[in-house]
């Protein structure tokens, strides 16, 4: 399995316990990074303000859209405007299934597009199958190889 | 002359007639005149001629020639007489007269006895005889016309004198009379000349002239008070009616006043609901997000629970988790249904032709893949189509149909229609099922949010299915009713109203 980072930008501290909770049942051991907001998020991707930018980049960003300070919306915008960020994955995991919300997610360049069901089981089901597809089958060009 | 002025024509025609009646009456006068005394100078000259031709048989039975001659001269009294002369029985000149008679005026022989005008003069032959004896000879006489002429001439000068006379005093007159006739159409018209110039309809023309003209001035005078009253009604017409404008003015400026204030009231109105739809949206929108978050936790760190403590829970501590889990979830379908139903009412619609048996037919197809250990008699009429909104009208039929394959379930032999029927003259659809049905009492709570007519444990739902066919059905301009009993199926109609308006669901 890809031994790289997961990015969860989660601002719900019980979504962040059950998320990593499923990875965990689902033996997926990747370091998950949380970010609280998206500011937070745009922190860890692009460095602090003014501060150099970190070497790494995630595997996988999972994306909340309801967030405080920074929306995901504006997140997956920025990751997608930036030169090294531009073909990271994204999955956008969040609870709504408006369809102005696919639509503009879709928009935006998200990669993927899961609604976090109300039952525990089912979600676990769908964090494996996240960190199945994301970690294990899909190829993601090399973050340092630019185009 | 047809443009002379009216007094002009007047004198002009009592002139020409009068000249033309006398002219008449001359000439027919002078005309009689003429032929009597040509026929009076012959009557003379005969008379004449029979006493010479007595006088003159002695003086021919006796050859006496200057008896003759002297009876001839007696002929000098008559100027007029041109020549005369006696012809023996041999027709040889016996006497003639005057003593100096040019030969061209005798003929060399008597003619035909009788008086005749020839070659402007008066000649006659008298034979004479002694009474009842034989000829002796002929009495020969010619008269010139003087006379005739002048007394034409005097006539005629009489006449001209005359034609003179009464054509003047005919002119004289006719300049007098013809005032009593022109006099009154000038006054009228130059009336009336007033009364165009200066628009005053209150002049009067002058009467005389006649019963005609005094009619032709009455009715002058008539028409103009006729017009002097309806002007005037006219005018005060004018005034009521540049008062009535004035009050429609007002009116209007005040009823335009009142609709632009409507018209704010309802932009105020358009503008509440758009901030009250959008309000709707977003609140829909954090419900989706924020309700079920908290969903998630409770049905998450239960199953953890579950999980982790599995060996320390008793058998009821699990039971409830796993109820706790379960009301979680359930709770969780209800946001959805809400979502959906609160979704199909904000939807923009987007009329077409949809094929409502394809829709059908792929819906039980799928329903049949579902759950394919059942066995459900399925009837879709073909070929039935409607203008609705493709996406809407799909969940309705799928509500509808999904309903009954759910209450046919305890059904031994399970049967599904979908058809249509005419009611009221209106194309109606309908879905039948010979499933668990209903009692009617409770037609009206069908479609209302989350009303049940069965608990949980016999169907499952959450109340929101009818709900949603309803409120699709209302939002094409049609409706939806439902019949059935307990235990012998359910009969849902619905029609779809093309001709109404969208119901104006937000976007």
């Amino acid at each position: 399995m890809n031994n790289g980072k997961i990015l969860l930008v989660e601002d719900s501290p019980d979504d962040v316990a059950l998320t990593k909770r499923a990875f965990k049942s689902h033996n997926i051991t990747n370091e998950v990074i949380v970010a609280r907001d998206g500011a937070e998020a745009l922190e860890v991707l692009f460095g602090p303000k003014g501060g150099p930018a970190p070497r790494a980049l995630p595997a996988i960003v999972l994306l909340d859209l309801n967030l405080p300070k920074v929306s995901g919306m504006e997140v997956l915008q920025r990751i997608r405007a930036e030169e090294r960020t531009r073909f990271l994955p994204v999955v956008i995991l969040t609870s709504s299934t408006e369809q102005r919300d696919l639509v503009e997610s879709y928009k935006l360049g998200a990669n993927s597009y899961v609604r976090k069901p109300v039952d525990f089981v089912e979600f676990t089901h769908a964090a494996q199958q996240l960190g199945l597809y994301w970690l294990l089958l899909n190829q993601a060009p090399s973050a340092t190889d630019g185009v | 002359m047809h443009d002379w002025p009216i007094s002009r024509r007047l004198t002009g025609m009592l002139v020409l007639v009068s000249a033309l009646v006398l002219l008449l009456t001359s000439a027919v006068f002078a005309a009689y005149e003429y032929w009597s005394f040509r026929g009076s100078a012959r009557e003379r000259m005969a008379v004449r001629g029979q006493i010479l031709a007595l006088n003159a048989t002695a003086a021919l039975a006796f050859d006496d020639v200057p008896a003759a001659r002297e009876m001839l001269t007696a002929l000098r009294a008559d100027p007029n007489v041109l020549a005369a002369a006696l012809y023996d029985a041999r027709g040889e000149v016996f006497a003639s007269y005057p003593p100096a008679l040019e030969a061209s005026l005798l003929p060399a022989r008597p003619g035909e006895p009788g008086y005749r005008f020839e070659e402007g003069m008066l000649i006659g032959y008298e034979p004479v005889a002694v009474e009842g004896g034989t000829p002796l000879g002929t009495l020969y006489m010619a008269s010139d016309l003087d006379a005739l002429y002048d007394t034409f001439y005097l006539s005629g000068l009489i006449g001209l004198l005359v034609f003179a006379a009464s054509v003047s005093a005919a002119y004289g007159l006719s300049r007098v009379l013809q005032g009593s006739i022109s006099g009154p159409i000038l006054a009228l018209a130059q009336t009336a000349r007033a009364v165009s110039s200066a628009q005053d309809y209150s002049v009067r023309a002058p009467g005389g002239g006649g019963r005609e003209l005094n009619e032709l001035a009455g009715a002058f005078n008539h028409m103009l008070a006729r017009i002097d009253t309806q002007s005037r009604a006219l005018m005060a017409n004018e005034e009521q009616l540049r008062a009535h404008a004035t009050e429609l003015e007002r009116r209007v400026a005040e009823r335009t006043a009142e609709l632009e204030t409507a018209n704010e009231e309802l932009r105020r109105n358009a503008a509440e609901l758009t901030a009250a739809n959008g309000e709707l949206d977003a609140f829909a929108y954090s419900v989706s997000h924020d309700l079920r978050a908290p969903l998630r936790s409770i049905d998450g760190f239960s199953q953890i629970v579950l999980e982790d403590y599995v060996d320390e829970l008793a058998a009821d501590g699990k039971d409830a988790l796993q109820r706790v889990r379960a009301a979680s979830q359930r709770m969780g379908a209800l946001i959805d249904s809400l979502l959906r139903l609160s979704r199909i009412s904000r939807v923009p619609m987007n009329r077409e032709l949809v094929d409502l048996s394809a829709i059908a037919t792929d819906i039980t197809s799928e329903l049949r893949k579902a759950s394919p250990d059942r066995s459900v008699e399925l009837r879709i009429e073909p070929g039935l189509e409607a203008v609705a909104d493709r996406r809407l009208i799909e969940v309705a039929l799928d509500n509808l149909l999904r309903n009954s394959w759910k209450y046919t379930a305890k059904q031994p032999a399970p049967r599904i229609e979908f058809g249509s029927t005419q009611t009221n003259g209106v194309r109606t659809f309908v879905v039948r099922d010979n499933g668990a049905g209903f009692d009617m009492a409770y037609a009206d709570k069908l479609f209302a949010e989350f009303q049940r007519l069965h608990t949980q444990e016999e169907f499952e739902g959450t109340g929101v299915g009818l709900a949603t066919v309803r409120r699709i059905i209302r939002r094409h301009g049609g409706d939806v009713w439902a019949e059935g009993a307990v235990g012998e199926g359910a009969t849902f109609y619905f029609n779809l109203q093309t001709h109404t308006a969208d119901d104006g669901g937000g976007s």
